[in-house]
């Protein structure tokens, strides 16, 4: 098992709902980390073009059982984790990944697959060194993502569970299952719970305050700085000056 | 009726309800598996056993897309293992789990302790590949053609007049030519069948042997089984 073994890099997940609004806060993450000037890089669940073909047939066919998508998701995974994240982690880089192996364990447990099975089948990735869970109340995510009445996919919404035939109520479900899953995962993985319903610049905050303490940050500067860092540079460099902005606009 | 599955099985699916057979015939290229899976199913079909037979890349799912992938020899061995693992599981649930409940004989040409070969000597971990093929259902009987590594490079030349690039296991070959290295290739992965036989309870077959003369002892085996 490779989890926790010594590598130079270090590794950050965000995880949560659909509409918990992590990405955006990932997003926000990286920018910070780059225009600081740090080795900073970004990678997403389910991004890579090798085995996306197979994975894409199987959805619109709808070919894949528990198994078959858990499997097909970790091969995916493999592909990413082998040629991107453990390299960049090599070469002593920080890693924003959004969304984690903690996705399959809630997805895949909700659709049945042996819990056991799913913690040995991503054994070989590497544990982030911070995890942050964006806890949001079902309703409140159910309605970020549902508002513009999106056309939801298949599977996104969980329509192979059987839940319901209307997608809309059967995504509902389906989340309110994705969600106990993740509880349970939290205390389980020591995951660092975000209040996601807080405003967007106070959630940002905690977080690059997290990262700030507990991330040593001056071992991850490109030896050649980035080349519009100092030019950009308008007082949101550390929590504190951050905190101050969004205080000022909250008096 | 398959004995269960090895580890975390399938979600959904117990085993008490197949009530077929599941038969392996494990062996390298040229050692004369697909040639007996033939003619056993015939043999089989000839005395009114419904058969099935699934091998390695043939799943709906990923099969054609897990030989693309090999032709590129860009993914790592680990993701080959997982992807390969897709492909087993969808013909496991697709094809193997359907016909064994309706009562059928399967013949499975190449079976999980391939892959767990294969995986073993490009550095896989043993734990890990047992928890991943956990899934898998315990045959109810498997059949390993051992062939000499001289005689399946005599074999495979003469049928195809090239070495295959995988079973000479070019992707991790070391110094000399393709030759030296199947041989070489294919001694590592007779170590690792050796080291599963009396874990997963094979039966060696000496395959140096004619055609029909190992046929006459797997037919024989395989009808006791069907008593």
């Amino acid at each position: 098992m490779t989890a926790r073994s010594p590598i130079p890099g270090k590794l950050i997940a965000v995880e949560g709902l659909d509409g918990s609004g992590k990405s955006t806060q990932i997003y926000l993450l990286k920018r910070w980390l780059e225009l600081r000037g740090y080795k900073v890089f970004f990678t997403e669940w389910n991004s890579s073009t090798i085995v996306r073909q197979a994975t894409r047939k199987g959805k619109k066919r709808q070919l894949l059982t528990p198994t078959t998508f858990s499997l097909i998701h970790c091969t995916d995974f493999a592909d990413r984790y082998d040629r991107t994240i453990l390299p960049l982690l090599n070469t002593g880089a920080i890693v924003l990944a959004d969304r984690y192996i903690y996705t399959a364990f809630a997805r895949d447990a909700v659709r049945g697959c042996n819990r056991d099975w799913l913690r040995s089948l991503y054994s070989y990735a590497r544990r982030p060194d911070l995890t942050f869970y964006f806890k949001v109340p079902l309703d409140v995510a159910l309605g970020r993502i549902l508002e513009g009445r999106p056309q939801l996919k298949y599977h996104e919404a969980g329509m192979d569970l059987n839940l319901s035939t209307d997608p809309y109520e059967s995504f509902r479900l389906f989340q309110g299952m994705i969600q106990e899953e993740y509880e349970r995962l939290t205390g389980e993985f020591d995951f660092m719970v975000v209040d996601a319903t807080a405003a967007p610049e106070q959630q940002q905050l905690d977080v690059r305050r997290v990262v700030e303490e507990r991330i040593e940050l001056g071992n991850y500067r490109w030896r050649i700085p980035a080349p519009y860092a100092a030019a950009l540079d308008f007082g949101y460099w550390n929590a504190r000056d951050m905190q101050s902005k969004v205080d000022d606009r909250n008096a | 009726m398959p004995r269960g599955f090895y580890r975390s099985g399938l979600p959904g699916t117990g085993a008490e309800e197949l009530r077929g057979k599941l038969i392996v015939v494990e062996g390298a290229d040229g050692s004369g598996r697909s040639t007996q899976v033939q003619m056993l199913r015939d043999a089989l079909e000839r005395s009114g056993h419904a058969t099935v037979d699934v091998g390695l890349k043939r799943s709906r799912l990923v099969g054609r897309e897990l030989d693309g992938a090999m032709q590129g020899n860009i993914l790592s061995p680990r993701t080959l293992t997982l992807f390969y693992a897709t492909d087993f599981a969808d013909q496991l649930e697709n094809r193997i789990v359907p016909a064994l409940k309706a009562g059928f004989v399967v013949l499975a040409d190449r079976y999980i302790y391939t892959l767990m070969a294969r995986a073993l000597v490009r550095g896989g971990q043993r734990e890990w590949l047992q928890e991943v093929y956990g899934i898998a259902l315990v045959p109810d009987a498997v059949f390993y053609l051992g062939v000499t590594p001289r005689l399946l490079a005599e074999r495979n030349l003469r049928r195809n007049s090239v070495l295959d690039y995988w079973e000479a296991g070019m992707d991790i070959r070391r110094s000399g030519g393709m030759y030296e290295n199947f041989i070489r290739y294919q001694r590592l992965i007779q170590r690792e069948f050796r080291a599963m036989e009396s874990l997963y309870d094979f039966e060696t077959v000496n395959g140096n042997r004619a055609p029909k003369i190992i046929f006459r002892e797997l037919i024989g085996k395989i009808e006791l089984l069907l008593k």
